[in-house]
């Protein structure tokens, strides 16, 4: 890990108001291939579900932008449990919500703040969930996304850099769901049989991360 | 694939207008995603709420009224409902005796009716849960996220909702709920996968000539798949299934049940080699309810639960009822 020079951007609420811009675009760009991981295994409605989620949330934030950073990850998880319905919807909102009631009420936060505040959520997501990593969930790009951006925080890298070593983390961990038999959600009724597919949560939850990823990088740029 | 539809994203919403002018006697509220009882709340009694997801109709919507439901929260095509119907539901059809969530054991359907709970024991509304979990088909329960609620949730929602008519206190539905869901069991298979409006085809790939033993009923592939049987053939398989698993000594109501696709003429005969089946392994049956109820969209195929009664059980089904997909006694 190159510890990076150049200044992180400001995680402020306009920064996560980007994030939330690109990450819904992302997951509507995204939502077939969602649906279509959530075929095989699931019940083809990932994708509908969290385009729904994202487009509710990022119109309720441009409608009354936040003024902190915490006020728009516990605004867009609020929103989330109110639109996607389903897991997804209780466990990214309880992400969101417990991420951003850690950020509390100060602006802008640090990096080690957000990073706290992120494993804040992913730490209640799994105990919402009572999955672990290993299980087939969401969880297996979100633990090591947040022990990426950890790692190189403490190396002494910027926000930016710490946050692309997450997403290349998540998006590894998503991968490696596929030889995984599923023990949680819908997927685990199949047993063996859901070995071979890569998990749809796993793959929104690095999408996720990729936009926080990209919006970072912009920021420096 | 071919929808009688306009567009998928409004599936939902055109079948609520559809019910709200098909029956006067519900409150069907499209904005908030509701179904409730026109009288609700009923003065004293305890009230029922179920919901899930869209695309097992008659259930929850059609179970609405005088014996049964008092609300439905209907989610999106197989997806649970958000807490915000949950507690608007329980708002509306507490009379103060408090109201009884109908669960149907599913990851996304727990989180959400917790929540919902919570919320509204927030709001002052005494709240006590059921949840259903039926389908002997999910085996490995420690390594999964446990068996699904299927079939059984119509003898919860019918009995329970009888039982409540009589004014019978929170404590005691819940209890009869409970009872009911542990005396019941089931079994499904899927002839061809079904189509959800989002995909617009088949969830998986079941070629002809073969059947998918131990599904769901959210297109979900289930445990085996074997070569095509007869009618016969499937009912054996299934009985045992359900019969190995709940181990009856006592009169069942039997639910031989429709997945969506599957037609009255073919599932009447596959319910009379269900009644052999069961014969041949010395289970009598009280009561036989045969048609589509728990259904997984334009699924082909069945599934089987039986329920073991007692005089209690017995009478609260042959209860009065009346609601759009049961009706009968009154």
């Amino acid at each position: 890990m190159n510890a990076s020079t150049a200044p992180g951007p400001v995680i402020d609420a306009d920064f996560l108001r980007r994030w939330l811009a690109t990450a819904a675009a992302v997951v509507d760009r995204e939502a077939d291939r969602l649906t279509e991981l959530d075929s095989p295994i699931g019940d083809a409605d990932h994708g509908s579900n969290m385009r729904r989620g994202f487009t509710a949330a990022h119109a309720a934030v441009e409608l009354e932008p936040p003024q902190t950073p915490g006020g728009v990850l516990t605004l867009v998880g609020s929103q989330l449990i109110s639109t996607v319905g389903g897991a997804a919807g209780p466990l990214y909102g309880t992400l969101l919500r417990r991420a951003g009631k850690a950020l509390g009420d100060g602006t802008p936060a640090t990096p080690e703040e957000f990073r706290d505040a992120l494993r804040t959520g992913v730490e209640a997501v799994g105990k919402l969930g009572g999955a672990v990593p290993g299980d087939k969930t969401m969880l297996d790009a979100l633990v090591p996304a947040v022990e990426a951006l950890s790692f190189a925080l403490d190396a002494g890298a910027g926000l930016a850099d710490g946050l692309a070593a997450a997403r290349i983390a998540a998006d590894e961990g998503a991968a490696a769901t596929v030889p995984l038999q599923a023990r949680k959600g819908r997927a685990s009724y199949l047993g063996p049989r859901s070995i071979g597919h890569q998990d749809p949560g796993a793959t929104s939850a690095a999408l996720l991360v990729a936009a926080l990823a990209d919006t970072a990088a912009e920021a420096v740029a | 694939m071919k929808m009688l539809i306009n567009v998928a994203e409004s599936v939902v919403a055109d079948a609520l207008r559809g019910m709200a002018a098909a029956h006067p006697e519900l409150i069907v509220d499209v904005e908030h995603r509701l179904i409730v009882r026109r009288n609700a709340p009923v003065a004293g009694k305890v009230g029922l709420v179920s919901g899930g997801g869209s695309g097992h109709e008659p259930l929850h919507g059609g179970f609405v009224g005088r014996g049964m439901l008092d609300a439905a929260c209907p989610g999106e095509v197989f997806t649970s409902p958000v807490p915000d119907q949950m507690v608007r539901a329980a708002a509306a059809v507490d009379s103060g005796a408090g109201v009884l969530f109908i669960v149907k054991n599913y990851t996304g359907d727990v989180l959400n009716f917790d929540m919902a709970a919570e919320l509204a024991e927030d709001e002052g509304v005494q709240i006590a849960k059921v949840l259903v979990n039926d389908d002997v088909a999910v085996l490995d329960s420690l390594y999964t996220a446990g068996r699904r609620g299927t079939g059984a949730t119509l003898f919860v929602e019918k009995l329970a909702g009888a039982l409540a008519e009589e004014g019978a206190p929170l404590e005691r539905v819940e209890a009869l709920a409970r009872r009911v869901n542990e005396s019941s069991r089931s079994f499904g298979v899927a002839l061809s996968a079904c189509t959800t409006p989002a995909k617009g085809s088949p969830t998986f790939d079941l070629p002809a000539g073969e059947l998918e033993l131990g599904v769901g009923i959210h297109g979900e592939p289930g445990r085996e798949r074997r070569g095509m049987m007869t009618s016969g053939e499937i009912a054996d398989v299934v009985v045992d299934a359900v019969v190995e698993d709940l181990r009856p000594d006592a009169p069942v109501i039997a639910l031989v049940n429709g997945m969506g696709g599957t037609p009255l003429l073919e599932l009447y005969g596959f319910n009379a080699e269900v009644h052999r089946a069961l014969a041949e392994r010395k289970v009598p049956v009280a009561r036989t309810l045969v048609g589509n109820y728990v259904t997984s969209l334009d699924m082909a195929g069945c599934s089987v639960t039986l329920c073991q009664v007692d005089e209690e059980l017995l009478r609260l089904w042959d209860a009065p009822v009346s609601t759009p997909g049961l009706r009968w006694g009154c």
